[in-house]
């Protein structure tokens, strides 16, 4: 049974399929818990659908079009204040759940941005798209919103300064999610 | 996302106006990245879905409300950092926390964990950046949290 799985390369999708058989169950049955995840899990589906495919278009033109020396020049590894200037505005600008930040930073990485700005990258992508602080400022007003990036800013780029410093010499990379299996640090 | 949409559309008729190769060679490549982590990103919905299900908002409002105090922190971070919500479901979440009298600190933890922390899309974390880098970075991530909540409390 095991070696017929991975023979259909089903394996990483067993968890989905046991899901989909629940959910086929619990409709039959009527069983309340299959039901339940399952309304969550079409609402977290519908969001992933709806901006993933668009991120991952532009991941791929960025990946053909986007000049490595530029990206280098501008975000790379001494890039300085102007690199990490960059880097918040283009962070700031995007839409989407933190998981969508993840391929966009490989791309980034692969095209020669510097481990500081991957950090920064990722810390603001999760605390200031432009989207999500209007919402913020909608709910719960403008002094607290202005604070808290006010705080939020220093804190996560002193995480990408600690993870550059932690990562210098270590033979940190950004993986390309297909290749299964670890490599680099974890060896 | 409207942005987002817009954005993408107008790049990808630029790109197919310039070369067409080369935008279907793009496209091939964002789509083998999109079913590189499609897996492990459903695996990921998948136990959110459940977890979401076992603890609804409604459970989050009355822990969150019902504790101050070092407990109310130690929730905020707690539940921060394992929840998956969306914005738009988070922000109103939040100023209905405030209205049920919870501070400005723990709100602004409970925010700041959701936002950067996140347990349970590890594994989708750990596929790009290695178990350890991943679990430093939640981790420098949750002290971050705290601190912006000690500062709200100082400042609000």
């Amino acid at each position: 049974m095991r070696k017929l799985v991975e023979k259909l390369g089903l394996g990483e999708y067993l968890l989905a399929i046991a899901f989909g058989l629940l959910l086929l169950v619990s409709r039959l049955a009527g069983w309340d818990f299959g039901l339940g995840a399952g309304r969550n899990f079409w609402a977290y589906f519908a969001e992933m659908i709806a901006f993933l495919p668009l991120m991952f278009v532009l991941i791929g033109l960025i990946d053909v079009w986007l000049p490595k020396e530029n990206v280098e020049r501008h975000i790379g590894p001494g890039s300085g204040i102007t690199g990490t200037f960059w880097i918040i505005l283009l962070a700031m600008l995007q839409a989407g759940p933190l998981y969508g930040a993840f391929p966009v930073a490989y791309i980034l990485w692969r095209k020669g941005c510097g481990v500081r700005n991957i950090f920064i990258y990722l810390g603001a992508f999760s605390t200031l798209k432009i989207p999500m602080l209007t919402f913020e400022i909608g709910f719960l007003g403008l002094k607290f919103s202005l604070l808290r990036t006010l705080f939020t800013l220093p804190v996560f780029i002193g995480i990408g300064c600690a993870m550059e410093w932690y990562l210098k010499g270590r033979g940190f990379t950004v993986r390309d999610p297909r290749r299964n299996g670890s490599s680099g640090m974890d060896q | 996302m409207l942005v987002l949409g817009i954005i993408t559309a107008l790049a990808l008729f630029a790109s197919l106006l310039a070369d067409r190769g080369r935008t279907a060679a793009g496209l091939r490549r964002g789509l083998k990245m999109f079913l590189g982590i499609l897996p492990t990103l459903l695996n990921v919905l998948i136990l959110v879905s459940i977890a979401l299900y076992l603890f609804p908002k409604e459970t989050l409002v009355a822990w969150l409300g019902a504790n101050s105090g070092p407990a109310g922190y130690a929730i905020a971070a707690a539940t921060g950092s394992i929840a998956l919500i969306p914005g738009f479901v988070a922000f109103p979440l939040a100023a209905l926390l405030l209205k049920s009298g919870v501070g400005y600190a723990v709100v602004a933890v409970f925010i700041t964990t959701l936002m950067m922390v996140g347990v349970l899309t590890l594994p989708l974390e750990i596929r790009f950046f290695g178990r350890r880098v991943a679990l430093l970075r939640n981790g420098l991530s949750f002290i971050g949290a705290l601190i912006v909540g000690a500062l709200i409390k100082v400042f609000m």
